[in-house]
């Protein structure tokens, strides 16, 4: 090894590597829509589209990320979101205000995430059994507070949720010859900040690196001297908080409550984090990868729709397939590499 | 500079269920020395190194550094003192760069400065000549690289004691050079080291004094110089000399002329390149070279163990086909791991559940083995191999690496193979178990039992096999019996230079 390439660029790391190949694929993917299928793909507000539709998956993925990146696992994040947006549905509905609303939010994300923290890090119990019984738990109890949909009709929160950004710079002129702008809900923003939080959080923050050492290897981590017990209790606490903004975003989108919202969410915040380059190991992810992972997964879904494949089953069918070859793709990366590396 | 006591261990007691693991041991370490820690498996050593780090609570004792008395409740209290250690097995995590592994845990404040931790951990890289970027991810270096790194940061600590457990066991002759270099200035620079290895050689070379301990008890401190090396293993292993020399010299021992067990033509598999084998009934040989030469992957083909891509074998002059480790056992062969940790204990099972493991795979899941007969064959074998367990329900985790690698042994005598590998088997344990294992060795084959043996210590390979092949870059580079069989040979066969 020569001491002079000290000033060398390192090459990619495992995440890094896996981010870009995730991005890259993005692009590709959205080119050749954009070629073959045309019509909304050619138009910006098609991407505003797909951000404003999933503004609560890509805040749940961002948690999930986290967890997954410290080794664990929570499936509870689209039962949370769903308790979350029923709750504050009934909350405004009987009198409440939105800043009440807003803490309801927060508080029913932070207690879930307080709890299985708690209950994985303290008392060692296994995070997808904990997990599992905050999902039916949250679930269960989204049914008892209402069978039925419930829509908002808080006249305050009407005014929040119909705050659209608009970007003229990016907008198009309609057939009619109207001049329609590029349209994005105040939940796109929430969602790109928790982003940007969650990235300095991982990369610039001592907690942060922390959960990456507990994720490369716990009983290193240990002897490193971190606190590896409060590290875990924290990541799930951040991701609990998440699912509690994740699902005032949700509620901001739809404006209505509903048993089954937010149905599979996990399992899409899943996908997208492995897509996005995070493994189950742990130890290796990046919350940018998960970002374009959600992007890569919500795009291949609307070309399958754009293609005339309107049958539900398609979009799963496409997804079990993406992330199949998401994962092998991964696999024969990190095995090429690791053997080069001999 | 080197009178001065430094840590003070005085009669330290540990007591584990049914075992007296250290019995008032006194352990002294002078400011800028290194100081080997010697004793045979379950002697203590680790219990002592244990103690120090914080791991398990001592049962009576004291402990002063530098005159003060202290109480080490955690790895954490350690450190906050001034002593660390750097485990065999790496402490860091592969996934962060070299200079976050020498922060970690340790910084102030909430926020990181990436530029800052990877100027302050190039220069110390710099400083201890370590052959490492402060920016790369740790996982590409090799794992002496990584033992530095785990030292650098300890060094970084301001570390007043530096334990190296075991650390030169996965490392070859160069990186051990280097980590001695190291070692060296530390000592310089007035750090106190407390050694711990297998490697008597390594000792000698290294350190200013020597503390043996054995069955819990401290035997004594020497100075290296005044220790001849047979002494050392006598006050180890605490038996008569003579006992070494029983084995009796490669000279006399004469290459068997039963019939052929096992032929290989051009056997070949994912990781080993074509080789032709065979082996006599009641022949033991060895395959030596440097670590990566091929010789376990070689093995490993022939139990089946990776993929076996091409090759005819004969067993008994018979070909057969054996592509899966099943194959091999069906066909009495057995095959002893290098890795015991990976490949061969179950550490949660208990010492008769690891004994009759392989047993049971051969008979078949749909024939258990009864309670009754199991633990009849656990009792039969621990005995006969001189297993220290506190029961045949102990758990194997629990025992000290020469006993657990016993376990394996036993695990495969019991199959009663009529040709077993044994890769590395001796690799970590002490030198009583070690003479224990060659002796077993010798006596299977005198019962006709063909074994395969291989060693990093050639002249242990040269005490029991009567023909060596040696590989160099995944090719047989020679094959040695006879009066070929002596050190010389050997070194000069594995560095090519042509007889």
């Amino acid at each position: 090894m020569n001491k002079k390439t000290g000033l060398k660029r390192e090459p990619l790391t495992d995440a890094q590597l896996l981010m870009s190949i995730t991005i890259v694929i993005f692009i590709l993917m959205y080119l050749a829509a954009m070629a073959f299928l045309q019509g909304g793909f050619l138009h910006p507000q098609q991407i505003f589209d797909m951000l404003n539709d999933n503004a609560s998956l890509i805040i749940v993925s961002c948690g999930l990320t986290i967890v997954m990146i410290g080794a664990g696992i929570d499936i509870s994040v689209g039962a949370v979101t769903s308790l979350v947006v029923m709750s504050c549905v009934l909350y405004l509905n009987g009198g409440g205000n939105i800043f009440g609303s807003i803490l309801l939010a927060l508080g029913i994300g932070l207690a879930f995430g307080v709890v299985h923290g708690f209950l994985i890090s303290y008392l060692e119990i296994q995070p997808f059994i904990v997990t599992l019984a905050g999902m039916f738990f949250a679930r269960g109890m989204t049914t008892i507070l209402s069978v039925n949909p419930q829509k908002v009709e808080h006249e305050g929160f009407a005014a929040l949720r119909d705050v659209k950004i608009e970007i003229n710079a990016l907008g198009y002129t309609a057939k009619n010859g109207n001049f329609v702008p590029a349209r994005m809900e105040l939940g796109v923003v929430v969602a790109l900040l928790c982003v940007v939080v969650i990235f300095i959080l991982l990369k610039y923050v001592r907690l942060g690196r922390n959960i990456y050492a507990i994720g490369g290897n716990q009983q290193s981590a240990l002897m490193l001297g971190i606190n590896v017990k409060r590290t875990r209790f924290i990541s799930y606490v951040i991701s609990g908080l998440l699912s509690g903004i994740s699902g005032y975003v949700f509620m901001m989108h739809t404006g209505a409550g509903n048993a089954t919202n937010a149905a599979g969410m996990e399992m899409n915040a899943i996908a997208s984090s492995i897509i996005g380059g995070t493994l189950l190991t742990g130890g290796v992810g990046n919350v940018l990868g998960t970002f374009f992972g959600t992007m890569t997964l919500t795009t291949i879904k609307k070309i399958v729709v754009s293609s005339g494949l309107n049958d539900p089953w398609w979009q799963s069918i496409t997804t079990g397939g993406m992330l199949c070859f998401f994962i092998l793709l991964q696999s024969v990366v990190l095995n090429k590499r690791s053997k080069s590396k001999k | 500079m080197q009178d001065e006591v430094l840590l003070q261990m005085s009669h330290i007691d540990k007591r584990f269920p049914g075992v007296l693991a250290l019995n008032g041991v006194d352990f002294t370490l002078r400011r800028g020395e290194i100081h080997a820690l010697m004793g045979e498996n379950g002697a203590g050593k680790s219990t002592l190194i244990k103690v120090l780090t914080g791991v398990y609570r001592m049962d009576g004792g004291t402990i002063t550094v530098e005159g003060n008395s202290i109480s080490i409740h955690s790895p954490q209290d350690a450190q906050n003192n001034g002593i660390s250690t750097v485990y065999q097995e790496i402490t860091l995590c592969p996934n962060l760069t070299v200079a976050e592994n020498m922060y970690i845990g340790r910084e102030d404040g909430a926020w990181i400065n990436h530029k800052d931790y990877e100027k302050k951990a190039g220069e110390i890289l710099e400083r201890l000549s370590i052959p490492a970027r402060a920016t790369q991810q740790l996982g590409d270096c090799s794992l002496a690289v990584q033992q530095m790194v785990a030292i650098a940061r300890a060094v970084d600590m301001k570390c007043k004691v530096l334990i190296l457990d075991e650390p030169t066991s996965s490392l070859d002759d160069k990186e051990v050079n280097m980590l001695f270099k190291l070692m060296r200035d530390l000592k310089a620079q007035g750090v106190g080291i407390i050694f711990v290895t297998h490697f008597l050689e390594q000792v000698y070379e290294v350190s200013d004094r020597i503390t043996v301990l054995r069955n819990g008890e401290l035997v004594g401190e020497y100075l290296t110089e005044e220790l001849p090396q047979v002494e050392l293993v006598a006050k180890m292993i605490g038996k008569d000399l003579d006992e070494l020399n029983d084995l009796g010299s490669a000279e006399e021992k004469k290459t068997s002329d039963k019939e052929v067990f096992y032929e290989a033509t051009g056997l070949s598999s994912s990781d080993a390149l074509p080789f032709d084998f065979q082996i006599r009934k009641g022949e033991v040989n060895g395959f030596t070279g440097l670590l990566g030469s091929g010789r376990s992957e070689s093995v490993r083909a022939i139990f089946g163990a990776d993929k076996v891509t091409g090759g005819a074998v004969k067993i008994n002059g018979k070909s057969v086909k054996i592509t899966r480790p099943i194959d091999a056992m069906k066909n009495g062969i057995g095959y002893l791991a290098e890795d015991r940790k990976r490949d061969g204990i179950i550490a949660e099972l208990s010492v008769r559940e690891n004994i009759i493991l392989a047993l049971q795979v051969m008979k078949g899941l749909f024939k258990p083995i009864s309670r009754s007969e199991a633990e009849a064959f656990a009792d039969e074998y621990i005995k006969a191999l001189n297993i220290k367990t506190a029961s045949r329900e102990t758990p194997v985790g629990s025992l000290s690496g020469g006993n657990q690698q016993k376990v394996i042994l036993a695990r495969w005598l019991l199959t009663h193979p009529d040709y077993l590998i044994l890769d590395e088997p001796t690799r970590g344990i002490d030198v009583g178990t070690k003479l224990e294992i060659q002796k077993l060795v010798l006596k299977l084959a005198e019962d006709g039992v063909s074994v395969t043996f291989i060693s990093s210590e050639v002249e242990e390979m040269l005490r029991t096999c009567s023909r060596l092949i040696v590989m160099r870059d995944r090719h047989i580079v020679g094959e040695l019996k006879g009066a070929d069989l002596n050190q010389t040979q050997v070194m000069k066969t594995i560095a090519g230079g042509e007889a």
